[in-house]
Protein backbone atom coordinates (compact mmCIF):
# COMPACT_ATOMS: atom_id res chain seq x y z
CA UNK A 1 0.00 0.00 0.00
CA UNK A 2 1.84 3.51 -0.82
CA UNK A 3 2.06 6.19 1.78
CA UNK A 4 -0.55 8.38 -0.20
CA UNK A 5 -3.53 5.64 0.30
CA UNK A 6 -2.39 4.92 3.67
CA UNK A 7 -2.72 8.04 5.00
CA UNK A 8 -5.92 9.09 3.00
CA UNK A 9 -7.24 6.00 5.00
CA UNK A 10 -6.05 7.73 8.31
CA UNK A 11 -7.10 10.94 7.62
CA UNK A 12 -11.24 9.31 6.47
CA UNK A 13 -10.81 7.49 10.12
CA UNK A 14 -9.29 11.13 11.49
CA UNK A 15 -12.48 12.71 10.14
CA UNK A 16 -14.80 10.76 11.76
CA UNK A 17 -12.97 10.36 14.93
CA UNK A 18 -13.36 14.43 15.35
CA UNK A 19 -17.13 14.54 14.35
CA UNK A 20 -18.04 11.77 17.03
CA UNK A 21 -16.32 14.07 19.58
CA UNK A 22 -17.70 17.27 17.75
CA UNK A 23 -21.24 15.77 18.57
CA UNK A 24 -21.04 13.79 21.89
CA UNK A 25 -18.87 16.49 23.43
CA UNK A 26 -20.74 18.77 25.28
CA UNK A 27 -17.93 21.07 26.30
CA UNK A 28 -17.85 23.97 24.08
CA UNK A 29 -13.55 23.76 24.49
CA UNK A 30 -13.53 20.32 23.64
CA UNK A 31 -15.75 21.03 20.51
CA UNK A 32 -13.33 23.15 19.32
CA UNK A 33 -10.47 20.93 19.77
CA UNK A 34 -12.82 18.26 17.93
CA UNK A 35 -13.24 20.64 15.16
CA UNK A 36 -9.50 21.38 14.72
CA UNK A 37 -9.37 17.19 14.48
CA UNK A 38 -11.76 17.19 11.68
CA UNK A 39 -9.52 19.75 9.68
CA UNK A 40 -6.06 17.84 10.37
CA UNK A 41 -8.09 14.70 8.79
CA UNK A 42 -9.41 17.04 6.16
CA UNK A 43 -5.74 18.54 5.17
CA UNK A 44 -3.84 15.11 5.47
CA UNK A 45 -6.76 14.16 2.91
CA UNK A 46 -6.20 16.30 0.60
CA UNK A 47 -1.90 16.38 1.35
CA UNK A 48 -2.01 12.46 0.52
CA UNK A 49 -4.12 13.61 -3.09
CA UNK A 50 -1.20 16.27 -3.65
CA UNK A 51 1.14 12.97 -3.09
CA UNK A 52 -0.22 11.30 -5.87
CA UNK A 53 -0.31 14.19 -7.91
CA UNK A 54 3.92 13.82 -7.70
CA UNK A 55 5.45 14.76 -11.41
CA UNK A 56 7.82 16.70 -12.42
CA UNK A 57 10.24 15.97 -10.29
CA UNK A 58 8.52 16.91 -7.55
CA UNK A 59 7.66 14.96 -4.60
CA UNK A 60 3.62 16.26 -4.89
CA UNK A 61 1.72 18.67 -6.52
CA UNK A 62 3.02 21.96 -5.38
CA UNK A 63 -0.86 23.85 -6.33
CA UNK A 64 -2.58 21.93 -3.30
CA UNK A 65 0.52 21.81 -0.53
CA UNK A 66 0.59 25.86 -0.82
CA UNK A 67 -3.36 25.74 -0.21
CA UNK A 68 -2.96 23.53 2.30
CA UNK A 69 -0.05 26.10 4.21
CA UNK A 70 -2.96 28.56 3.75
CA UNK A 71 -5.84 26.45 5.30
CA UNK A 72 -3.77 25.66 8.43
CA UNK A 73 -2.74 29.17 9.27
CA UNK A 74 -6.60 30.42 8.30
CA UNK A 75 -7.64 27.40 10.54
CA UNK A 76 -5.48 28.64 13.35
CA UNK A 77 -6.96 32.20 13.00
CA UNK A 78 -10.47 30.43 13.52
CA UNK A 79 -9.67 28.46 16.44
CA UNK A 80 -7.99 31.83 17.80
CA UNK A 81 -11.31 33.67 17.53
CA UNK A 82 -13.65 30.83 18.57
CA UNK A 83 -11.38 29.96 21.77
CA UNK A 84 -11.40 34.20 22.49
CA UNK A 85 -15.41 34.44 21.94
CA UNK A 86 -15.53 31.60 24.73
CA UNK A 87 -13.51 33.02 27.13
CA UNK A 88 -15.96 36.14 26.81
CA UNK A 89 -18.84 33.86 27.28
CA UNK A 90 -16.76 32.43 30.23
CA UNK A 91 -15.88 36.10 31.49
CA UNK A 92 -19.58 37.43 30.97
CA UNK A 93 -21.42 34.51 32.45
CA UNK A 94 -18.77 32.32 34.36
CA UNK A 95 -20.26 29.42 32.14
CA UNK A 96 -19.54 27.76 29.05
CA UNK A 97 -23.01 25.38 28.72
CA UNK A 98 -24.31 25.38 24.92
CA UNK A 99 -27.42 23.80 26.63
CA UNK A 100 -30.47 25.71 26.37
CA UNK A 101 -32.05 25.27 29.54
CA UNK A 102 -28.85 26.01 31.15
CA UNK A 103 -29.32 28.03 34.68
CA UNK A 104 -28.36 31.64 34.21
CA UNK A 105 -25.57 31.86 36.69
CA UNK A 106 -25.00 35.70 35.94
CA UNK A 107 -25.48 38.08 38.91
CA UNK A 108 -25.82 41.11 39.68
CA UNK A 109 -21.74 42.87 40.16
CA UNK A 110 -20.63 39.57 38.91
CA UNK A 111 -19.87 40.55 35.49
CA UNK A 112 -17.67 43.83 36.65
CA UNK A 113 -15.12 41.60 38.86
CA UNK B 1 10.49 -1.57 6.10
CA UNK B 2 8.81 2.05 5.29
CA UNK B 3 5.91 0.40 5.20
CA UNK B 4 6.09 -0.51 8.72
CA UNK B 5 7.07 2.84 9.61
CA UNK B 6 4.05 4.33 7.80
CA UNK B 7 1.47 1.97 8.94
CA UNK B 8 2.52 2.46 13.14
CA UNK B 9 2.82 6.48 12.78
CA UNK B 10 -1.20 6.22 10.97
CA UNK B 11 -1.65 3.87 14.49
CA UNK B 12 -0.43 6.74 16.57
CA UNK B 13 -1.89 9.60 15.38
CA UNK B 14 -5.55 7.55 15.42
CA UNK B 15 -4.69 6.91 18.48
CA UNK B 16 -3.74 10.46 19.98
CA UNK B 17 -6.68 11.84 18.36
CA UNK B 18 -9.28 9.38 19.92
CA UNK B 19 -7.43 10.59 23.15
CA UNK B 20 -7.94 14.01 22.65
CA UNK B 21 -11.73 13.13 21.83
CA UNK B 22 -12.29 10.99 25.40
CA UNK B 23 -10.12 12.44 27.81
CA UNK B 24 -12.10 13.25 30.75
CA UNK B 25 -9.98 16.53 31.47
CA UNK B 26 -9.41 18.96 28.95
CA UNK B 27 -5.81 19.61 29.60
CA UNK B 28 -5.08 15.77 28.81
CA UNK B 29 -6.89 16.03 26.02
CA UNK B 30 -5.51 19.07 24.71
CA UNK B 31 -1.71 17.49 25.53
CA UNK B 32 -2.68 14.70 23.18
CA UNK B 33 -4.03 17.16 20.73
CA UNK B 34 -0.29 18.85 20.50
CA UNK B 35 1.81 15.47 20.41
CA UNK B 36 -0.91 14.21 17.75
CA UNK B 37 0.23 17.82 15.39
CA UNK B 38 3.79 16.65 16.02
CA UNK B 39 3.24 13.30 14.40
CA UNK B 40 1.12 15.06 12.03
CA UNK B 41 4.26 16.35 10.96
CA UNK B 42 6.09 13.36 10.38
CA UNK B 43 3.43 11.98 8.07
CA UNK B 44 3.80 15.33 5.96
CA UNK B 45 7.35 14.56 5.44
CA UNK B 46 6.20 11.01 4.95
CA UNK B 47 3.74 12.16 1.91
CA UNK B 48 6.81 14.66 0.89
CA UNK B 49 5.04 18.48 1.80
CA UNK B 50 8.14 19.40 3.92
CA UNK B 51 6.61 23.22 3.89
CA UNK B 52 3.36 21.30 5.22
CA UNK B 53 5.58 19.86 7.70
CA UNK B 54 7.00 22.96 9.08
CA UNK B 55 3.66 25.00 8.59
CA UNK B 56 2.17 22.12 10.44
CA UNK B 57 4.90 21.84 13.38
CA UNK B 58 4.79 25.41 14.17
CA UNK B 59 0.84 26.76 13.35
CA UNK B 60 -1.03 23.22 13.81
CA UNK B 61 0.72 21.57 16.83
CA UNK B 62 2.45 24.59 18.27
CA UNK B 63 0.54 27.74 18.11
CA UNK B 64 -3.35 25.88 18.19
CA UNK B 65 -1.63 23.80 21.43
CA UNK B 66 -1.09 26.58 23.58
CA UNK B 67 -3.95 28.86 22.36
CA UNK B 68 -6.23 25.43 23.38
CA UNK B 69 -3.39 24.95 26.71
CA UNK B 70 -4.37 28.38 27.78
CA UNK B 71 -7.98 28.00 27.09
CA UNK B 72 -7.97 24.50 29.15
CA UNK B 73 -6.50 26.41 32.14
CA UNK B 74 -8.98 29.08 32.39
CA UNK B 75 -11.71 27.24 31.90
CA UNK B 76 -11.30 24.02 33.83
CA UNK B 77 -14.10 25.23 36.30
CA UNK B 78 -16.30 24.79 33.76
CA UNK B 79 -15.72 21.08 33.05
CA UNK B 80 -17.67 19.12 36.13
CA UNK B 81 -21.04 21.00 35.06
CA UNK B 82 -20.22 20.27 30.85
CA UNK B 83 -19.91 16.55 32.13
CA UNK B 84 -23.34 16.31 33.72
CA UNK B 85 -24.48 17.78 30.40
CA UNK B 86 -22.96 15.21 28.09
CA UNK B 87 -25.81 13.52 25.76
CA UNK B 88 -27.48 9.99 26.52
CA UNK B 89 -26.38 6.33 25.02
CA UNK B 90 -29.10 6.81 21.65
CA UNK B 91 -27.37 9.95 20.82
CA UNK B 92 -23.83 8.35 21.13
CA UNK B 93 -24.12 5.50 18.91
CA UNK B 94 -26.35 7.53 16.20
CA UNK B 95 -23.67 9.81 16.47
CA UNK B 96 -21.07 7.15 16.01
CA UNK B 97 -23.15 5.37 13.13
CA UNK B 98 -22.73 8.63 11.47
CA UNK B 99 -18.88 9.44 12.04
CA UNK B 100 -18.36 5.32 10.66
CA UNK B 101 -20.44 6.19 7.59
CA UNK B 102 -18.72 9.45 6.92
CA UNK B 103 -15.38 7.47 7.54
CA UNK B 104 -16.31 4.60 4.88
CA UNK B 105 -17.77 6.92 2.17
CA UNK B 106 -14.53 8.75 2.21
CA UNK B 107 -12.11 5.64 2.65
CA UNK B 108 -14.34 4.58 -0.78
CA UNK B 109 -13.69 7.87 -2.68
CA UNK B 110 -9.74 7.41 -1.13
CA UNK B 111 -9.73 3.65 -2.97
CA UNK B 112 -11.28 5.45 -5.71
CA UNK B 113 -9.51 7.70 -7.15
CA UNK B 114 -8.47 8.16 -10.59
CA UNK B 115 -5.29 6.99 -12.41
CA UNK B 116 -3.46 8.54 -13.08
CA UNK B 117 -3.90 11.21 -10.94
CA UNK B 118 -4.47 14.96 -11.92
CA UNK B 119 -1.55 16.52 -11.23
CA UNK B 120 -0.57 20.92 -11.70
CA UNK B 121 3.28 20.10 -11.03
CA UNK B 122 3.73 20.23 -15.08
CA UNK B 123 2.27 23.39 -15.14
CA UNK B 124 4.25 24.57 -12.08
CA UNK B 125 7.77 23.36 -13.48
CA UNK B 126 7.09 25.05 -17.10
CA UNK B 127 6.54 27.97 -15.41
CA UNK B 128 8.45 28.45 -12.25
CA UNK B 129 11.85 30.40 -14.32
CA UNK B 130 9.46 32.86 -14.63
CA UNK B 131 8.79 33.57 -11.36
CA UNK B 132 12.67 33.88 -10.12
CA UNK B 133 12.44 31.45 -7.24
CA UNK B 134 13.25 28.17 -6.72
CA UNK B 135 10.72 26.98 -4.13
CA UNK B 136 7.78 25.39 -6.09
CA UNK B 137 5.39 26.21 -3.32
CA UNK B 138 6.27 29.50 -3.04
CA UNK B 139 6.17 30.25 -6.40
CA UNK B 140 2.04 29.14 -6.06
CA UNK B 141 1.94 31.26 -2.85
CA UNK B 142 2.94 34.21 -4.32
CA UNK B 143 2.99 34.28 -7.66
CA UNK B 144 0.48 31.59 -9.50
CA UNK B 145 -1.98 32.32 -6.88
CA UNK B 146 -0.98 34.84 -5.30
CA UNK B 147 -5.00 36.18 -4.70
CA UNK B 148 -5.08 33.57 -2.05
CA UNK B 149 -2.11 34.78 0.09
CA UNK B 150 -3.52 37.91 -0.22
CA UNK B 151 -6.69 37.12 0.96
CA UNK B 152 -5.73 34.91 3.88
CA UNK B 153 -3.38 37.85 5.21
CA UNK B 154 -6.69 39.79 5.26
CA UNK B 155 -8.23 36.77 6.89
CA UNK B 156 -5.91 37.07 9.74
CA UNK B 157 -6.30 40.87 10.39
CA UNK B 158 -9.78 39.94 10.74
CA UNK B 159 -9.68 37.43 12.90
CA UNK B 160 -7.25 39.26 14.87
CA UNK B 161 -9.56 42.36 15.14
CA UNK B 162 -12.83 40.21 15.70
CA UNK B 163 -10.55 38.42 18.84
CA UNK B 164 -9.73 42.50 19.93
CA UNK B 165 -13.52 43.64 19.26
CA UNK B 166 -14.68 40.97 22.11
CA UNK B 167 -13.04 43.38 25.13
CA UNK B 168 -15.33 44.72 27.43
CA UNK B 169 -15.99 48.75 26.41
CA UNK B 170 -13.81 49.54 29.44
CA UNK B 171 -10.73 47.74 28.03
CA UNK B 172 -11.25 49.29 24.47
CA UNK B 173 -7.40 50.43 23.71
CA UNK B 174 -5.83 48.83 26.81
CA UNK B 175 -3.36 46.04 26.87
CA UNK B 176 -4.09 42.61 25.99
CA UNK B 177 -4.13 39.53 28.06
CA UNK B 178 -3.30 39.45 31.53
CA UNK B 179 -0.12 41.01 33.14
CA UNK B 180 2.32 37.97 33.51
CA UNK B 181 4.56 37.29 36.57
CA UNK B 182 7.39 35.19 36.64
CA UNK B 183 10.64 34.87 39.10
CA UNK B 184 12.89 36.94 37.36
CA UNK B 185 16.24 34.61 38.38
CA UNK B 186 13.84 31.83 37.50
CA UNK B 187 14.53 29.07 34.69
CA UNK B 188 11.79 30.97 32.37
CA UNK B 189 13.16 34.34 32.80
CA UNK B 190 16.64 32.40 31.67
CA UNK B 191 15.43 31.09 28.67
CA UNK B 192 13.32 33.90 27.51
CA UNK B 193 16.48 35.64 27.88
CA UNK B 194 18.99 32.83 25.76
CA UNK B 195 16.08 31.68 23.36
CA UNK B 196 15.19 33.79 21.82
CA UNK B 197 18.68 35.65 20.25
CA UNK B 198 18.98 32.14 18.52
CA UNK B 199 15.27 31.89 17.61
CA UNK B 200 14.92 34.82 15.53
CA UNK B 201 18.19 34.07 13.72
CA UNK B 202 16.36 30.41 12.76
CA UNK B 203 13.36 32.71 12.01
CA UNK B 204 14.85 34.98 9.18
CA UNK B 205 16.83 31.96 8.32
CA UNK B 206 13.51 29.84 7.42
CA UNK B 207 11.67 33.44 6.04
CA UNK B 208 14.95 33.81 4.02
CA UNK B 209 15.16 30.06 2.77
CA UNK B 210 11.80 29.88 1.61
CA UNK B 211 12.40 31.34 -1.68
CA UNK B 212 14.15 28.21 -3.02
CA UNK B 213 13.70 25.87 -0.26
CA UNK B 214 11.01 24.63 2.80
CA UNK B 215 10.42 27.57 4.42
CA UNK B 216 8.79 30.83 4.30
CA UNK B 217 7.54 33.31 5.69
CA UNK B 218 4.51 31.94 7.75
CA UNK B 219 6.92 29.07 9.14
CA UNK B 220 9.29 31.96 10.26
CA UNK B 221 6.59 34.63 11.62
CA UNK B 222 5.47 31.85 13.86
CA UNK B 223 8.74 30.97 15.13
CA UNK B 224 9.36 35.06 15.59
CA UNK B 225 6.22 35.46 17.20
CA UNK B 226 6.59 32.34 19.25
CA UNK B 227 10.07 33.69 20.66
CA UNK B 228 8.15 37.28 21.35
CA UNK B 229 5.32 35.11 23.37
CA UNK B 230 8.50 33.67 25.54
CA UNK B 231 9.44 37.41 26.67
CA UNK B 232 5.66 38.23 27.27
CA UNK B 233 5.00 35.21 28.94
CA UNK B 234 8.39 35.42 31.11
CA UNK B 235 7.38 39.17 31.89
CA UNK B 236 10.42 40.58 30.17
CA UNK B 237 8.71 42.65 28.00
CA UNK B 238 4.13 44.01 28.03
CA UNK B 239 2.09 43.08 25.36
CA UNK B 240 1.74 46.73 23.22
CA UNK B 241 -1.97 48.37 23.94
CA UNK B 242 -4.04 47.76 21.14
CA UNK B 243 -4.56 51.70 20.54
CA UNK B 244 -0.80 52.26 19.56
CA UNK B 245 -0.25 54.02 16.03
CA UNK B 246 2.82 51.94 14.87
CA UNK B 247 1.02 48.91 15.91
CA UNK B 248 -1.94 49.79 13.47
CA UNK B 249 0.28 50.86 10.78
CA UNK B 250 2.65 47.74 10.93
CA UNK B 251 -0.12 45.59 11.04
CA UNK B 252 -2.03 46.85 7.88
CA UNK B 253 1.45 47.08 6.13
CA UNK B 254 1.90 43.70 4.63
CA UNK B 255 -1.69 43.84 3.29
CA UNK B 256 -1.75 46.90 1.82
CA UNK B 257 1.76 46.64 0.05
CA UNK B 258 0.62 43.34 -1.08
CA UNK B 259 -2.52 45.35 -2.78
CA UNK B 260 -0.49 48.28 -3.47
CA UNK B 261 1.68 45.62 -6.06
CA UNK B 262 -0.99 43.85 -6.96
CA UNK B 263 -3.19 47.28 -8.59
CA UNK B 264 0.76 48.07 -10.02
CA UNK B 265 0.10 44.52 -11.67
CA UNK B 266 -3.29 46.39 -13.49
CA UNK B 267 -1.37 48.70 -15.06
CA UNK B 268 1.72 47.39 -16.07
CA UNK B 269 0.81 43.47 -16.72
CA UNK B 270 -2.49 43.80 -17.35
CA UNK B 271 -3.80 41.87 -14.43
CA UNK B 272 -4.41 42.20 -11.11
CA UNK B 273 -1.52 41.15 -8.98
CA UNK B 274 0.60 40.33 -12.31
CA UNK B 275 4.39 40.84 -11.95
CA UNK B 276 5.81 42.23 -15.20
CA UNK B 277 8.26 40.35 -16.58
CA UNK B 278 11.89 40.64 -15.24
CA UNK B 279 11.20 41.96 -11.58
CA UNK B 280 8.87 39.23 -10.46
CA UNK B 281 11.45 38.33 -7.94
CA UNK B 282 12.25 41.43 -6.74
CA UNK B 283 8.24 42.34 -5.91
CA UNK B 284 7.97 38.72 -4.64
CA UNK B 285 10.37 39.65 -1.87
CA UNK B 286 9.15 43.20 -1.16
CA UNK B 287 5.63 41.68 -0.29
CA UNK B 288 7.27 38.57 1.81
CA UNK B 289 9.35 41.75 3.54
CA UNK B 290 5.96 43.34 3.86
CA UNK B 291 3.75 40.90 5.34
CA UNK B 292 7.02 39.31 7.77
CA UNK B 293 6.58 41.59 10.09
CA UNK B 294 2.46 41.85 9.88
CA UNK B 295 2.27 38.22 10.28
CA UNK B 296 4.41 37.90 13.34
CA UNK B 297 2.35 40.33 15.35
CA UNK B 298 -0.96 38.82 14.09
CA UNK B 299 0.16 35.53 15.31
CA UNK B 300 1.53 36.42 18.59
CA UNK B 301 -1.41 38.98 19.73
CA UNK B 302 -3.90 36.96 18.28
CA UNK B 303 -2.76 33.71 21.17
CA UNK B 304 -2.34 36.68 23.47
CA UNK B 305 -5.89 37.37 23.20
CA UNK B 306 -8.51 40.10 23.79
CA UNK B 307 -7.80 43.54 25.95
CA UNK B 308 -7.82 42.71 29.55
CA UNK B 309 -6.60 46.09 31.18
CA UNK B 310 -7.46 49.79 30.49
CA UNK B 311 -5.60 51.85 28.24
CA UNK B 312 -4.71 54.03 31.66
CA UNK B 313 -1.67 52.62 33.63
Amino acid sequence: MSAATLFGLCAAALIGIGLYGLIVNPHPLRKILAFNVVGSGVFMLFGAIARRGAAAGMGGDPVPQALLITGIVVAFSATALAVALLLRLFDETRSVSLASDAPDKTQPGVDDV
Amino acid sequence: MSDALNIGLAGLILGLALWSIVAREAFAAVEGFMAFGLLLTLAWVQLHGIDVALTEAAIGGGLTGALLIGAATRLRSTEAAARVEGPGAPTRWLAAGVSVAVTAALAVGVLALPVPAPTLAPDVAAHIAVTGVGNPITAVLLAFRAMDTLLEAIVLLFALIGVWSLAPDRFWGGRPGLRQQADPNGILAYVARVLPPIGVIAGIYIFWVGADHPGGKFQGATLMAAMWLLVMMAGLADAPPISRTWLRILLVAGPLVFIAIGVVGVVTADAFLAYPPGIAKPLILVIEFALMPTLTLILGLMLVGAPQRGPLP
